[in-house]
C-alpha cells in the first residue's frame, strides 16, 4: 500500500526515575524489615534488558516460621480485637495509598515483570487499588453476604502468587483475607517480588497493626514452607495446575481450607455473524495482552469455517501493527517475556507446533537485541490432538481451529481438562447465550475478552482450580462456614 | 394356615435398572435381632464405573431440565416416600432403630424431600448476582451443576441422612452415584424403588450397596467424577480422598451437620460452580447502563 503514508511512532518512554527502588530488600515480618535468618539473597532482573534491579531476601523455613508466628500473634491480638468497621478503614487506607502512588507502582511493575507500561498503568495498578477499596467495604457487612449462616474468620492465610500480575494478585489475595478478619503471610513470585515489597512499605505507612500482613520472598521452597506450615489455616494459591495439584496433595492430611486458581486453555469462539473487526480486536487482546502470560488467555481460537479466511487475513494484518519492545514505552503493545526460563518454554512449544505440522505465522516486527522477546505468533492447521492446542503455553502463541456447527464447537471447546474462561463472538444473543451457558468455564466473555473487575467473581471449573476470587463470592474462600 | 412370606432379592440401582452386582458377591450385615438382614449386593469397582457412565449420560438431560420440573420430580419423590412410610419405618426398626425414632425419621425424610423440592427453582434467584462492574458491561454470576457427583451416605440415620446427601446434589441439576449405609443398606435399596417410580429419569441417582473401605478409593480417583460428597469418613479417609482427587481436581465436599443441622439451601451450593458472564452495553449520548 505504497500510496499511503507510513506512520511511525516516536519513542514515548515513561521515566524510570519516578520509581524509588532500594538496592536490597529484606522480608517484611511483624511490621519490620527483617534480614533473612540464613543470610541468603537473590537478584531480581529487568526482563527487557537482563539488568539486575535489586537484591531480595531468600526465605528459609526459619523466616516463614517467624512470619507465621507474627501473623498468629496479630490474629489473636490487635487484629482479632479490632472492630469490623476499623478493619475496613485500614483496607480503605491501603487502597488510597496505592492510588496516590499508582505511577510509581506501574513503573516498578513494568521494570520488574516486563509488561507494557500501558497495561500496568491502566489495568494492573488501578484494579489492585480498586480491589482493596471494594473489599474494604465488606468488612462490616459480612452477615449480609451469607444470610442465616454462622461465619467466622479462619486465622492465618498462607498465600502464594504468580509473576504475571504481581501487585494485582497480591491485592486479590490480601484484600478479601483482611476484610474477613484473617491475617496474612504472602510470598510473591521469585521473578517479580518488587511491587509486593513496595506494598509492604505502604502497608507500614498505613499503620496497619504489625504482623497482620507479612511478606516473605523466595522461590518454590519458600512457598512450600508457607503452604505446609502447621499453623497456617488457609492456603490460597495462584499458579500452574501441576503445582496446584502438589499443594492439594501436600495439605490433604490437614484441615486447611484451600483455594486454587490454576491454568487455562481458553476457547475464543468466532461465529459467522460476529462483528469481525471487533472480534479481531478481541482475539488480539485475548492472546497478546501481557505477552500471553495470562491464565485466562484466549489461546485456542475457534473460527466458523465460512469466515475463516476473512478473520485470518484481518488478524494477521492487525498483528503486524503490534509494537513489541521497550515495556516502559507508552506505545508498546507487547512487552518482554517475564524470564529466560519462560521464553525457553514458549520457544519449545513453537518448535513443537511446527514439528507437529501446524502452519506458523509470526509478525516481522523488530525485536530488541538484548532481553527476553517473542514475536506475536499464530498457528493454523491445528488439530484437537496438537500439543499447542492441549497444553498451556503462557505466551503470545495462538492456536487456531475451525468449526461448522454450534454443537461441534461446544464439544471442541470443552474438550480440555481446563475450565477457566472462554470467549464467544456473535451478533445474535440467542446463539451467544446458548454457547456461553454450555461452556465449562468460570468466566465467559461475550463479544469482549479479558475484562476484570473487583465485583466480578473469577475462578475455574475442572482442573483450572476451585474457589472464586472477587465479588461477594470471593469472601467465602476466607470464612469458616 | 399361616402364609409363607415372599422374601425379597436386594439389588443395586444403576441407570434406572435394578441389576445384581456384576461381581456376584454379597455381604450379610446383621440386623437388630442379630440375624442377617439379607444377602446384600457387594458392589464392585466395575459396578461403580458402570454407575458413573449412567450418571454421565443422564447429566445432560437433567442439568438442562427446567428447575420447575426438577422441583416437581423431587416433590413426587416425597409423595412416593410418604406412601411407603410403613415399609421404611419397618426396615429402620429391623436395622436397629426404635419404633418412635423410625417413625420420626421417615416423617423427616418425607419433609426433607418437600423442602428441597421447593429450593430447585429458588436457590438460583436467591444466590445469583448481577455484578456492578465499573465498565459498561452487563455482568452476572449464576450457579451451574458441577456434574457427576460420587457420594457416600452416612451410617447413622440411614434414610434421612441418605436423602440429605442426595437431594441437594440433584436439586442443583447434578447426577449422583451414592453408596448407601454399609450396615443399614435396606433403606437405600427401598429408596431406589421409590426413585424408580418418581418420574426421576434413570441414571440421575444411582445407588450402590457394599463395603465403604473397598469402594472409597475408586470413588475419589475416578477421572469422570466431578465432585465427591461425604460426611462421616475417618481422618485417614479424608486424607485419601483429598490426595486421590488431584488427578482431575475433583471437588471434595465434607458435609457438616447432615443429620442434626438446620435445613438450609447452602448444601445445594456445595456442588455448584459459579459462572460469570460479561457482555458489553453500548454507551452513547443516550446513556449507558444503570447497573
Amino acid at each position: 500500500m505504497s500510496d499511503q503514508t507510513e506512520w511511525n511512532y516516536s519513542p514515548a518512554p515513561e521515566s524510570a526515575k519516578q520509581a524509588h527502588i532500594s538496592g536490597r530488600y529484606e522480608h517484611f515480618i511483624n511490621g519490620k524489615w527483617t534480614a533473612p535468618k540464613e543470610g541468603d539473597y537473590f537478584s531480581t532482573t529487568n526482563p527487557a534488558n537482563g539488568k539486575k534491579i535489586a537484591e531480595v531476601a531468600s526465605g528459609s523455613q526459619a523466616d516463614v516460621n517467624a512470619a507465621v508466628k507474627a501473623a498468629r500473634a496479630a490474629y489473636e491480638g490487635p487484629w482479632g480485637k479490632l472492630s469490623a468497621r476499623d478493619r475496613g478503614k485500614y483496607i480503605y487506607r491501603i487502597a488510597r495509598l496505592i492510588q496516590e502512588r499508582a505511577r510509581e507502582f506501574a513503573i516498578i511493575e513494568t521494570l520488574d515483570g516486563g509488561k507494557p507500561i500501558r497495561e500496568s498503568r491502566d489495568v494492573d495498578i488501578p484494579l489492585a487499588a480498586n480491589h482493596f477499596f471494594y473489599y474494604a467495604g465488606w468488612a462490616d457487612k459480612l452477615e449480609y453476604a451469607f444470610p442465616n449462616r454462622k461465619i467466622a474468620s479462619l486465622g492465618v492465610a498462607g498465600q502464594v502468587i504468580p509473576w504475571n500480575f504481581p501487585l494485582l494478585m497480591a491485592a486479590w489475595k490480601i484484600a478479601p483475607a483482611l476484610a474477613t478478619g484473617n491475617t496474612v503471610v504472602l510470598k510473591p513470585a521469585e521473578t517479580t517480588p518488587l511491587t509486593s515489597l513496595k506494598l509492604a512499605e505502604l502497608i507500614a505507612e498505613s499503620g496497619l497493626p504489625e504482623g497482620v500482613v507479612n511478606i516473605v520472598t523466595g522461590a518454590g521452597e519458600t512457598g512450600a514452607a508457607i503452604v505446609n506450615h502447621a499453623d497456617v489455616n488457609k492456603v490460597a494459591f495462584t499458579g500452574s495446575t501441576s503445582v496446584g495439584k502438589l499443594i492439594q496433595k501436600s495439605v490433604a492430611g490437614s484441615n486447611k481450607k484451600v483455594t486454587l486458581e490454576l491454568g487455562g486453555k481458553a476457547a475464543n469462539i468466532i461465529l459467522d455473524d460476529a462483528a469481525i473487526d471487533q472480534a479481531v480486536e478481541g482475539i488480539v487482546n485475548g492472546i497478546y495482552f501481557n505477552q500471553g502470560h495470562v491464565c485466562c488467555a484466549g489461546s485456542r481460537l475457534f473460527v466458523q469455517e465460512s469466515v475463516f479466511d476473512e478473520v485470518m487475513w484481518k488478524l494477521k494484518r492487525r498483528m503486524d501493527t503490534l509494537i513489541v519492545g521497550d515495556p516502559l514505552d507508552k506505545n508498546t503493545d507487547v512487552g518482554a517475556i517475564n524470564s529466560k526460563e519462560q521464553l525457553r518454554t514458549i520457544e519449545k512449544y513453537i518448535k513443537t507446533g511446527r514439528e507437529e505440522g501446524s502452519e506458523m505465522y509470526q509478525t516481522s516486527c523488530k525485536l530488541p537485541a538484548s532481553g527476553n522477546w517473542c514475536a506475536p505468533t499464530v498457528f493454523t492447521n491445528v488439530a484437537q490432538s496438537s500439543t499447542i492446542a492441549q497444553e498451556e503455553i503462557f505466551g503470545p502463541v495462538l492456536a487456531v481451529q475451525t468449526f461448522r456447527t454450534v454443537p461441534e464447537v461446544i464439544e471442541k471447546a470443552n474438550n480440555t481438562p481446563y475450565g477457566l474462561s472462554a470467549g464467544v463472538w456473535s451478533d445474535k444473543g440467542a446463539r451467544l447465550f446458548q454457547i456461553s451457558s454450555n461452556l465449562d468455564a468460570g468466566v465467559v466473555w461475550g463479544n469482549t475478552y479479558n475484562q476484570f473487575d473487583p465485583t466480578s467473581p473469577f475462578g475455574g471449573y475442572k482442573e483450572s482450580g476451585f474457589g472464586r476470587e472477587g465479588g461477594l463470592h470471593g469472601l467465602a474462600a476466607y470464612l469458616d462456614m | 394356615m399361616e402364609r409363607l412370606e415372599v422374601l425379597k432379592t436386594y439389588k443395586l440401582y444403576i441407570g434406572g435398572q435394578f441389576p445384581r452386582t456384576e461381581s456376584g458377591r454379597y455381604y450379610t450385615p446383621a440386623g437388630a435381632d442379630g440375624k442377617p438382614l439379607g444377602n446384600i449386593c457387594q458392589a464392585s469397582r466395575k459396578d461403580f464405573r458402570n454407575a458413573v457412565v449412567a450418571a454421565r449420560s443422564a447429566l445432560g438431560g437433567w442439568a438442562v431440565r427446567a428447575a420447575f420440573n426438577r422441583s416437581q420430580i423431587l416433590y413426587r419423590i416425597g409423595e412416593m416416600l410418604e406412601g411407603r412410610s410403613a415399609q421404611f419405618a419397618d426396615e429402620l426398626i429391623k436395622q436397629g432403630s426404635t419404633p418412635a425414632k423410625a417413625k420420626k425419621e421417615v416423617a423427616e425424610a418425607v419433609d426433607r424431600c418437600i423442602y428441597y423440592a421447593g429450593w430447585c427453582d429458588k436457590y438460583q434467584q436467591v444466590f445469583s448476582s448481577v455484578n456492578p462492574v465499573a465498565s459498561c458491561h452487563f455482568n452476572f454470576s449464576v450457579y451451574e451443576p458441577v456434574g457427576v457427583v460420587a457420594a457416600i451416605a452416612p451410617e447413622e440415620n440411614p434414610l434421612l441422612a441418605l436423602l440429605e446427601t442426595i437431594l441437594p446434589v440433584i436439586a442443583g441439576g447434578n447426577t449422583v452415584v451414592i453408596l448407601g449405609a454399609e450396615k443399614s443398606p435396606l433403606s437405600s435399596i427401598t429408596l431406589a424403588e421409590v426413585l424408580a417410580t418418581s418420574d426421576l429419569p434413570g441414571g440421575v441417582v444411582n445407588i450402590l450397596t457394599g463395603i465403604r473401605e473397598e469402594l472409597l478409593p475408586f470413588m475419589v480417583n475416578h477421572k469422570d467424577v466431578n465432585a465427591f460428597v461425604a460426611s462421616d469418613l475417618s481422618n485417614d479417609d479424608w486424607k485419601t480422598a483429598k490426595e486421590e482427587a488431584v488427578h482431575n481436581l475433583k471437588r471434595i465436599i465434607r458435609r457438616k451437620d447432615v443429620i442434626s443441622g438446620p435445613e438450609s439451601p447452602y448444601p445445594i451450593l456445595e456442588t455448584q460452580e459459579v459462572k460469570t458472564t460479561w457482555h458489553p452495553i453500548e454507551s452513547s449520548i443516550a446513556g449507558g447502563s444503570k447497573y
